[in-house]
């Protein structure tokens, strides 16, 4: 059946014909439990991801507020570290990291390569449930123990001074680094084994490209960590010193192993952004992606490099002046392929006929954020820098940059793309540019006035500061209001979209991916027939060609 | 299918209804056996990668803190049963022997001799954790369980460590208990997985078209095998051994 063939009869004949789709070939609550089948089970994650997003979000509303005073008097210090503690937790491990791949790279992955489903469907099922039982058993921990170490766990303070519930929760992040693991493992063998013929290689979107080199961060990095929590825990259950140094134990390697997981996870959390812009742009530029190859190969440049950096987390911790020099040097060459994909978007936008579609602003919100994000980050490589803004809110401003304004943004990008592929919906239009803005101008004033505060000495993690400090924080924690404002809009006009949104049809945006070529939302297998390649992808200029003539 | 027709006259064509066969064994998303096969021999290797790097976390940190305390840990490893250790390590060479046999008969579609010499596997398997069960009751005995069943006068005594040495060979024992249990946990895995595929065998699962199971099963029992070669050295084989004690 032909997708045009498909459209008019929605058109002409709404209440006869009910296609067949991954929504309604069978019903019940235990045929979504049981599912196998990955548009399904994206679903599934990105109901609980959103869930999980908005706890995190909570818990640093009330944290935020907090610092609108000098004196920090709506909550105790105590519950301030929670609270922190809370959403670090949730927004790194339960949010930032599986949300593109998990949610969005398992709805549109196999879409994307012409497959009928991931290799291995029912490892996929067993992903998710292991992400639901980390995160219920990680929030059951923090909210009726809670914890006070922040995200990163450092002994010795996790192994011996700190009280509450680590134990439980360090195992709850240890199952949903598994989750993630098989996530990557299925990813990898689908890239290898389930393109549709015709699709090689350097025909791969770039999303697919990202995805997969997140995979491969995914596999060698989630064991690193897993492992040393396990040794915090045997350390807290023994009261042997791995780590404790009062008993004999090196904290320094907790921190080593700790950042071998952790440098690489943070471009676990940018890499699939990256790749969304590199669909989106093309897409709302109407142009081919410029540097194709460059901008494929870069993805694999910045996993690999990933794996060498870590100890520039550790310059004040007491690595040696020579491991700092090897450190920072290595760091400043991760810009090289940022910078790359960067050109290569701005490259691609150049002459292009431009549309201020939802997806397009959020994108163009990533190109702009990422780029400061990524520019501060050599800031802080450069090690007479690092010894000043270390563990100051300059840190916290360079990586929300990067994770909120930088991954969160794409990833808005990448719902509303997909959006009409996943439901058959379109949605607000006014609305969705509206939150897109909101989340630009609110983050802007949230962050920025951080590198301030930074760069004048206001460390991070403190509930309290000297009452000079009170104009930014007053400023951020504004931006903050307006931040939550635009990220609970789409929550309203998404769902609204469900019952009264226009039908998508197969290709809302005249895109060239294969994932449009099959009508939304996609029937089971996914295609009629399976699609034969014949073309690289984003031939955007070619359709332009075309209606010249 | 026409891929599928070229595989059968790859091997002998028997008594096996072959379309059948393909319909019951292939799953929903892969175009014929040998795609799956491949798909699973590839999940298979990537996931042995993520394990590699597991492992390969505590042996550096064991690594380490070897550098670091070099005595007490050469003194700790002396108290290990390494003729314990190094007759495990003879089993479960022994058993990748037979898994490979096993492997071996599966793509004859053999399916009798396959059962057999999977079923041999799981009893080494077993075998090396009764024996590693033994082990552990001689170190309960003699006083080896760091934190709970320890004396570490008894070190600076008779080992003529200083005290505050006497940590690092409880830390050494962490990491052999750690390690050890680890490995029992991958080793406990496996032989289930073996008696499953066991199972299939008894029924006349495998053919020469499709023994994928069994490959698989194969290549994770081996790095189970590889593992314990290289906790063998790094734990039991510190040190003189001057004195043995069994
Ligand atoms: C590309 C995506 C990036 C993400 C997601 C990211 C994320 C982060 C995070 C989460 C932290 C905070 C660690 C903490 O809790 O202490 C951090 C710190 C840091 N980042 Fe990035 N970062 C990125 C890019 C970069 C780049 C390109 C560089 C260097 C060229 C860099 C250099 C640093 C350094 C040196 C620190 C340590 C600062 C300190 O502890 O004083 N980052 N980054
Ligand atoms: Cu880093």
């Amino acid at each position: 059946m032909s997708t045009e063939i498909l459209e008019s009869q929605i058109a002409e004949a709404p209440a006869v014909v009910q296609p067949e789709t991954y929504l309604n070939f069978t019903s019940g609550i235990l045929s979504w439990l049981l599912t196998k089948d990955h548009k399904r089970i994206g679903i599934l994650y990105l109901v609980s991801v959103t869930v999980m997003f908005f706890i995190g979000g909570f818990a640093i509303s009330v944290a935020r507020l907090n610092l609108m005073t000098p004196e920090g008097s709506l909550i105790p210090a105590d519950t301030y570290n929670r609270l922190f503690t809370l959403h670090g937790v949730i927004m790194v491990f339960f949010f930032l990291v599986p949300v593109v791949p998990a949610a969005l790279g398992n709805f549109v992955l196999p879409l994307m390569i012409g497959a009928k489903d991931l290799a291995l469907p029912r490892i996929n099922l067993l992903s998710w449930y292991l992400y639901i039982i980390g995160a219920c058993w990680t929030l059951y921990a923090m909210i009726a123990g809670g914890i006070d170490t922040g995200w990163t766990f450092y002994t010795p303070y996790s192994s011996q001074a700190s009280h509450y519930d680590i134990v439980p929760t360090m195992i709850g992040v240890v199952i949903a680094g598994f989750s993630s693991l098989f996530t990557g493992l299925n990813f990898v063998v689908t890239v290898h084994w389930m393109r549709a013929p015709g699709l090689t290689w350097f025909r791969l979107p770039i999303f697919v490209w990202t995805l997969y080199a997140t995979s491969i961060i995914f596999l060698l990095a989630v064991p690193v960590l897993a492992m040393a929590l396990i040794l915090v825990v045997v350390e807290r259950v023994t009261h042997i010193g791995i780590f404790d140094p009062a008993l004999g134990g090196d904290p320094l390697l907790f921190q080593h192993l700790f950042w071998f997981y952790s440098h690489p996870a943070v471009y676990i959390m940018i890499l699939p952004g990256m790749g969304i812009v590199s669909e989106i742009i093309p897409c709302f530029a109407r142009k081919k992606l410029y540097g194709y190859t460059f901008v494929a190969y870069s993805s694999m440049g910045i996993a690999a490099l990933a794996f060498l950096v870590w100890a520039h987390h550790m310059f004040v911790a007491g690595i040696s002046v020579y491991a700092a020099l090897v450190f920072s040097s290595l760091s400043f060459l991760v810009a090289v392929p940022s910078a790359i994909k960067v050109f290569n978007w701005t490259a691609t936008l150049y002459k292009g006929s431009i549309s201020f579609a939802t997806p397009m602003l959020f994108a163009l919100g990533f190109v702009a954020l990422f780029t400061i994000g990524g520019l501060t980050g050599l800031f802080l490589a450069t090690l007479g820098m690092d010894i000043h803004v270390h563990d100051t809110y300059f840190v916290i401003a360079h990586f929300h940059f990067i994770m909120v304004g930088g991954m969160v943004m794409a990833y808005m990008g990448g719902l509303h793309y997909w959006w009409p592929k996943m439901t058959g919906r379109m949605y607000s239009q006014w609305w969705s540019r509206m939150s897109a803005l909101i989340i630009f101008f609110g983050f802007f004033l949230t962050f920025l006035p951080q590198f301030v505060l930074g760069y004048n000495g206001m460390p991070r993690r403190y509930h309290s500061y000297p009452p000079e400090f009170q104009v930014w924080n007053v400023l951020s924690t504004a931006g903050a209001s307006i931040l939550a404002v635009g990220y609970v809009l789409p929550l309203g006009y998404l769902l609204l979209s469900l019952r009264y949104g226009k039908r998508a049809g197969p290709n809302p945006w005249r895109a060239t991916g294969l994932e449009w070529q099959t009508p939304s939302p996609p029937p089971k297998d996914n295609f009629e027939e399976t699609p034969i390649v014949v073309r690289d992808p984003y031939q955007y200029h070619l359709e332009k060609a075309q209606n010249e003539l | 299918m026409s891929s599928d027709d070229t595989l059968l006259k790859a091997d002998e064509r028997h008594m096996l209804d072959h379309s059948i066969l393909v319909r019951h064994r292939l799953e929903e998303q892969y175009e014929n056996l040998e795609h799956q096969y491949h798909a699973a021999t590839t999940a298979m290797w990537v996931f042995l990668a993520t394990e590699v790097m597991f492992f390969g976390a505590i042996f550096l940190a064991l690594a380490v803190y070897h550098h670091m305390y070099t005595d007490a840990f050469e003194k700790g490893s002396e108290k290990l049963e390494w003729i314990i250790g190094g007759t495990n390590t003879i089993v479960l060479l022994l058993s990748s022997f037979t898994i490979v046999l096993a492997v071996h008969y599966s793509k004859l579609g053999a399916n009798k001799q396959t059962a057999w010499f999977l079923a041999t596997t799981a009893a080494l398997g077993l075998l090396f954790l009764v024996f590693k069960g033994i082990e552990y009751y001689l170190d309960y005995k003699e006083f080896l369980i760091p934190g709970w069943r320890f004396n570490p006068q008894e070190w600076v005594d008779k080992e003529h460590l200083s005290p505050d040495q006497v940590p690092h060979v409880q830390l050494f024992l962490v990491f052999y208990w750690v390690m050890t249990l680890i490995h029992a946990l991958h080793v406990t895995l496996g032989i289930v997985a073996v008696l499953i595929v066991m199972t299939l065998a008894f029924r006349r699962h495998f053919s020469p078209v499709y023994y994928t199971p069994v490959e698989v099963l194969a290549l994770y029992w081996h790095f189970v095998d590889i593992v314990w070669i290289f906790l063998l050295p790094m734990l039991y084989l510190q040190g003189t051994h001057t004195h043995i004690g069994f």
